[in-house]
């Protein structure tokens, strides 16, 4: 099956956010809201406009934001945390390591302005480590939805899933692509496109771009299989480990440093079950800039045409093991 | 409800505890939990509305979460001795595959902990949490928080204060325990508080004073902060203690803060220290 979009069709994965948390706050009076003074970019207008008494307006201090977070699921609340990803990660890891992971508390930190795709504002905003520095700790579930609908679809399950989440989007418009009506199944990853040649492991903003590529080397008969890894932890390793037995090799696309991200964690399963060529499309241990989304993904090296370069060398390697073989 | 007398007993008998507990483990922090053994003994023997058993919501109830972790062995001992788990736990402090970890965990499911602390300035968040969950839950009790006079030094600390003051979080009394001693020597030294009652008063606080290691004072100190919530402010209690107190030995020391008693130290200590209650 192949996605279509048309450009009437970009949203913002963060407003799908915004959407979710209203949808889930309806049904479920558990769930609360905290913001260090992002309300408006994560797009809580809604939530705050109905639920006013289950806001907690936090001010520009995220350490004690999480902190309060922690202490709200002690009264059996499902704190959902708001700002951009860089300052729900680095700058708070320890409250989140030991008021949160450690302590098993059940909240959701939900990080939009994730990556490169921030833009203008610069490599000060554009965390690009976050993926490493959640997935690693323990009992950490990690969320990377692709698109507008899974983002608010994510957004809505995680509020039923017992245990710390860190759920992490965008801010550009971006195609939106997969049913606004999917269940999102945390934990299982989806194939988009199957294919025999290659598989493409993706999350994000990445997924489209994955798609794409999948486009252009079906354009050259090479058949691609995307499979977006919308769930970074706890990861489908069977779903990998099967894509990966059927085509032989495998590329994963993210927008994250090349250490620590999705790269890392498919070429760790690979190589416990079946080591096979892998290349990796993301960002090569440096910091961003300012700059367009789109200007910056190609500068990066996260655009189609990378993950169609890589595919490309990845299947002249498969190549030659073959022949050598 | 117990009188003055039978809380000095329990609160003596706390501190036979914790340097036992400490020279068996040969680890632990033994100066600041014995300077937080009258507050901890008076607020969950007198002071505290709680049911039976334990549960993490501690709907119905009032809460305490201790933030400066390390004076895990004072607030074990209360715990035990209320009645959350067996006394005989008591051996396993800082031992491996124990529920009593050198600093204070819900991971290994001690009942009376509701969240891990230890890395310092965390616990007053997760108190102003913990109170306004009660608050949306029209749970009418108190969240109780005690802090380290150092553990000011964090900066988290502060972003908790101004958010509790500028909120009007009015069921929370948070303590801090003003020993003006810390690893590297006194608060002076190391760090300067100056006038913390002005700071707190300054952040919209109720705040009030008390001897810390006078039983009665305590009492009284924790029933007029009860009696002064709920009025639009959060309340502070700077509460004067001596680290090690009573042992001569150990008062008034910084060096005592993370260091355990060999076994002469620890016979020196308890003769100073009747078996009021009888020893783990």
């Amino acid at each position: 099956m192949l996605y279509q979009y048309s450009d009437a069709d970009k949203k913002e994965t963060r407003a799908g956010f915004g959407d979710g948390i209203y949808e889930v706050a309806k049904k479920n009076p558990r769930v609360v809201a905290l913001t260090a003074d992002l309300a408006g970019s994560l797009k809580l207008n809604r939530f705050i406009k109905e639920f006013p008494e289950r806001y907690f307006q936090c001010g520009i201090a995220e350490a004690n934001m999480m902190g309060i977070a922690a202490g709200l699921t002690i009264g059996g609340k499902i704190p959902y945390t708001t700002t951009f990803a860089n300052f729900s990660t680095g700058r708070v890891y320890d409250q989140i390591r030991q008021s949160i992971a450690y302590s098993g508390k059940n909240v959701k930190i939900c990080a939009s302005h994730a990556g490169i795709t921030l833009g203008e504002d610069g490599a000060t905003h554009q965390i690009l480590e976050d993926i490493g520095l959640m997935r690693m700790l323990p009992g950490m579930t990690v969320v990377v939805p692709c698109d507008y609908n899974q983002t608010k679809a994510a957004t809505i399950a995680i509020a039923a899933y017992a245990g710390p989440v860190y759920l992490r989007f965008g801010r550009p418009k971006w195609p939106n692509f997969t049913p606004a009506d999917e269940e999102f199944v945390i934990g299982k990853a989806q194939v988009l496109t199957e294919g025999t040649d290659i598989s493409i492991f993706a999350c994000g903003h990445l997924v489209w771009k994955a798609i794409e590529a999948a486009r252009i080397l079906g354009q050259q008969n090479l058949s691609a299989e995307v499979i977006n890894i919308h769930t970074i932890k706890p990861l489908d390793e069977a779903a990998v480990i099967a894509s990966v037995a059927k085509t032989g090799c495998a590329i994963t696309a993210e927008e994250h440093q090349i250490h620590g991200g999705l790269g890392d964690l498919i070429a760790s399963v690979v190589a416990r079950h079946n080591p096979v060529p892998m290349e990796m499309v993301a960002v090569k241990d440096s910091f961003g800039e300012s700059g367009k989304p789109e200007e910056l993904m190609k500068k990066y090296g996260l655009d189609t045409p990378n993950i169609v370069d890589a595919a490309l060398r990845i299947l002249a390697r498969k190549k030659q093991d073959a022949l050598a073989g | 409800m117990a009188s003055v007398s039978e809380l000095r007993n329990i609160a003596t008998q706390v501190r036979r505890d914790i340097v036992r507990m400490v020279h068996a483990a040969q680890s632990g922090h033994p100066g600041g939990s014995l300077g937080c053994a009258d507050f901890l003994t008076a607020l969950y023997f007198e002071i505290m509305e709680r049911k039976p058993g334990f549960d993490m919501d501690g709907m119905g109830e009032d809460i305490f979460i201790l933030s400066n972790g390390h004076i895990s062995p004072v607030w074990y001992s209360v715990l035990a001795r209320a009645g959350y788990f067996p006394l005989d736990e008591l051996k396993t402090f800082r031992r491996i595959s124990s529920r009593l970890q050198g600093h204070p965990a819900t991971h290994e499911g001690l009942p009376g902990i509701r969240v891990a602390s230890g890395s310092l300035g965390q616990g007053m968040s997760v108190a102003i949490g913990a109170a306004q969950a009660k608050k949306l839950n029209h749970d009418p009790h108190l969240v109780y928080s005690l802090h380290g006079d150092g553990e000011l030094e964090e900066g988290q600390c502060w972003e908790a204060i101004m958010y509790a003051g500028a909120k009007g979080v009015d069921n929370l009394i948070a303590t801090v325990d003003w020993n003006h001693q810390q690893i590297d020597g006194t608060t002076e030294q190391v760090m300067n508080l100056g006038d913390l009652n002005a700071k707190f008063i300054a952040f919209n606080w109720l705040t009030l004073q008390m001897n810390g290691n006078d039983m009665e004072e305590v009492v009284n100190g924790l029933k007029k902060a009860k009696s002064i919530s709920g009025n639009g402010k959060p309340v502070c209690i700077l509460m004067n203690t001596h680290m090690g107190y009573p042992v001569d030995f150990m008062i008034d020391n910084h060096e005592w803060h993370g260091v355990a008693p060999n076994d002469e130290q620890l016979a020196k200590a308890l003769a100073q220290l009747p078996a009021t209650l009888g020893d783990y």
